[in-house]
């Protein structure tokens, strides 16, 4: 029993103790901005970006949002900082990493992915004087763009290719993980290829599940899923999976005559994938730099852009690439497919 | 002869101390030569984390995350007490939040009776999606391991499956987030104020609870006895009278029971609602807390604040400019140095304690004859 008492003793006097050093302590934003006001000598706008999981260099979603930020940088001078999500992050680190730029003074803050909403819900009201962008999800805040695009639509131009270019009369669609934001993908890829050839098969798989965001950042996953699709006889693979979909890329470039559908980024240009470009048909290009861009841009006019910016198809927000002059054979029904989307005669689903 | 044994529980108190100490060192060593390696000041990095990570708002945070991790090293640490490996936590945590905040967004009772409800609904969960794989291994002879490395794939199939707009999930705005109902707010665990630093998780509470149990079910009662009989030997064990397989079957139960809770602290008191962003993987995680705790209550709870400080600091390390994978090799660096140093400190340990007896032996063979020498 006298153990017992001791233990608890313990146990309250460390408790106790932790409590007052926290109660005590400085915050970490108290000793930041002491030492970054002493850095901050630099003009032109300073760039905060927060990735998704997968970081600069995913040759996908996350490089289209580098390049917006780059491409800025260059035009306006100042910085950008970068910070990347892992796998094993929580409310709390996505938040750390957003007060962590705002704490530093960087303005605009854009945080790249869904996952960032209701960590960036609340840091955003706590540094209302900067401006912050969030890609693919909206937020409701008086200092927050929330940049949304229009996938359905790129991916039913997508489908509608995919459909013209096979010669098996079956395709296949890589999700990288089966959340709402992807399916919008299946949905208007699917309808793409039904729309122009109802008979085509189409193969889908999610490479991971709810809340396990590794087939976003496992190319392995991806090359493992498309061999199964092409063993099976699909000859046309569209993979929207961040990074994962490399893999996909590299299996569909072992097989003569299948072509890949890239995602997010022109992946015919990406130098990392330059030994297998003669396989990508063409990319669903997701035009994350320019709502990025144009979000870093409005902000260093003074005018900071704040609400829903959506980026349609009519707006040139989603596209279909064209490098490598794959498509050139059926670029007219591409064109009639996207006028009727932007004049609103089809109405391409969001959910499969 | 008293004066010996605690001669011996200070030299065993000694050697105990010095495999995680030998660990922590050679951690800091690797990870010094791996920053020199990418071309920064590893001491810059150095007191950069430390000034970071004692910041007030870092304190709570290290808590909040120790009190996740916490739960999780308890859960995997009763496995290893038994020799069984619980690799399934990370299975039963998910699944347990996710039918808890099923409930729990469900429920329209008042607190005191919704919270309680909430946490029990996830033990129970947890412990059920456990002895899935402890009646397997009983009556099967299936290896734990494997059932629960395929039990974690279908837990999270599962969640996959439910968690969708129409089942059991909503689509939030944007519609890019799927999550269950969330909690009402009387359903909050309740948080300390600490100021400007952020809150501190109430559940904080529990886990210490969680811990205390823990020691006084292994160390103080019959069943945590024939826990560790069975864990250290079970053909002993049986012979001395204890039902091996029934053992198992339970201590497979209260793991998984324990894990349930993993997902309570973030649950209850951070997110209110499970989302398909819930964090994942944290039944791993317990296992490297619990290896660096040697299961010991208070060792796991050292452990799960090491993890904590290192997340929070490492993060703040990349907004410094160090690659943010200098995390997973500190992490990685240390389970392999308490693993190597444990084995190390355990082999030395022996050694000194064949010599003394050695010695002893030597002396009492020498003792009679020089009594004779005396006599005569």
């Amino acid at each position: 029993m006298r153990r017992v008492a001791k233990l608890s003793a313990a146990c309250i006097a460390s408790a106790a103790l932790a409590l007052t050093a926290t109660a005590c302590g400085s915050t970490s934003s108290d000793n930041d901005s002491s030492s970054s006001s002493s850095s901050d000598g630099g003009k032109g706008v300073k760039i905060g970006l927060a990735y998704d999981v997968g970081g600069r260099g995913d040759r996908s979603f996350n490089d289209s949002a580098a390049r917006g930020a780059d491409k800025a940088e260059k035009e306006f001078g100042g910085s950008v900082k970068e910070l990347t999500a892992k796998t094993s992050d929580t409310e709390a680190d996505r938040e750390q990493r957003l007060s962590d730029l705002a704490d530093a003074g960087y303005n605009p803050i854009v945080a790249i992915g869904y996952a960032y909403a209701p960590s960036l819900t609340k840091v955003a009201a706590k540094y209302p004087k900067t401006t912050f962008g969030i890609v693919d999800s909206v937020v409701n805040g008086k200092n927050v763009d929330s940049i949304t695009f229009t996938e359905e639509q790129g991916s039913y131009l997508a489908g509608v290719a995919a459909a013209l270019k096979t010669k098996k009369d079956h395709v296949g669609f890589i999700g990288g993980v089966d959340v709402p934001l992807i399916k919008k993908f299946e949905a208007g890829y699917v309808q793409g290829v039904k729309d122009t050839n109802p008979k085509i098969k189409v193969d889908t798989q999610y490479l991971s599940h709810g809340s396990d965001t590794s087939g976003f950042a496992s190319p392995d996953k991806g090359k493992e899923a498309a061999q199964g699709m092409l063993d099976k006889g699909a000859d046309v693979i569209y993979s929207a999976a961040g990074s994962s979909g490399n893999g996909a890329i590299e299996a569909v470039s072992g097989v003569k005559g299948a072509w890949a559908i890239g995602v997010d980024s022109d992946q015919y240009n990406v130098p990392g994938l330059a030994k297998y470009k003669n396989s990508i048909l063409t990319s669903v290009v997701k035009n994350v730099d320019v709502g990025v861009y144009d979000l870093i841009k409005s902000v260093h006019d003074g005018k900071p852009v704040t609400g829903n910016s959506v980026y349609s198809l009519a707006k040139e927000g989603v596209s279909l690439s064209t490098s490598g002059g794959f498509l050139t054979d059926i670029q007219s029904k591409l064109d009639a497919a996207k006028k009727k989307i932007v004049d609103g005669s089809i109405k391409v689903k969001t959910t499969p | 002869m008293k004066k010996l044994t605690s001669r011996i529980d200070k030299e065993r108190l000694l050697l105990g101390i010095a495999a995680p100490l030998l660990a922590v060192v050679a951690a800091l060593v690797v990870t010094t030569l791996v920053i020199l390696a990418t071309g920064k000041n590893p001491f810059d990095a150095f007191s950069d984390m430390v000034t970071y990570g004692s910041a007030s708002d870092s304190q709570v945070y290290i808590l909040n995350k120790a009190t996740t991790y916490y739960l999780a090293g308890v859960a995997v640490a009763i496995g290893f007490r038994m020799n069984l490996f619980n690799i399934g936590v990370d299975g039963q945590y998910r699944l347990a939040a996710f039918v808890a905040a099923v409930l729990g967004g469900a429920l329209t009772a008042p607190g005191w009776i919704a919270v309680p409800l909430i946490i029990l609904c996830a033990m129970a969960t947890g412990a059920l999606w456990a002895a899935v794989a402890g009646v397997l291994k009983v009556t099967r002879g299936v290896s734990e391991v494997i059932a629960t490395i395929m039990l974690n794939s279908i837990a999270t199939a599962i969640i996959a499956y439910l968690l969708q707009p129409g089942k059991l999930g909503e689509l939030q705005q944007g519609g890019t987030l799927v999550s269950t109902k969330p909690l009402p707010t009387s359903s909050y665990f309740f948080t300390i104020d600490a100021g400007p630093a952020g809150e501190l998780w109430g559940f904080i509470v529990i886990a210490a609870i969680v811990g205390v149990a823990y020691w006084f079910l292994l160390g103080r009662t019959r069943f945590g006895f024939d826990l560790r009989t069975v864990g250290q030997s079970e053909s002993a064990a049986a012979a001395s009278g204890v039902s091996v397989k029934k053992m198992i079957a339970t201590s497979m139960v209260i793991s998984g029971a324990v894990a349930g809770l993993i997902g309570m602290p973030t649950l209850l008191n951070d997110s209110h609602q499970f989302s398909n962003d819930f964090p994942a993987g944290i039944g791993f995680t317990g296992i490297a807390i619990a290896l660096l705790g040697r299961n010991h209550p208070i060792g796991i709870a050292l452990g799960a604040l090491l993890w904590g400080f290192l997340e929070r600091t490492t993060n703040h390390l990349e907004f410094q400019g160090y690659d943010k994978e200098i995390l997973g090799v500190i992490q990685g660096v240390i389970v392999l140095c308490v693993v190597i140093a444990y084995e190390v400190v355990r082999r030395y340990g022996l050694k000194r304690q064949q010599q003394r007896v050695g010695a002893e032996l030597a002396a009492q063979a020498r003792a009679p004859q020089t009594k004779q020498e005396v006599a005569g």
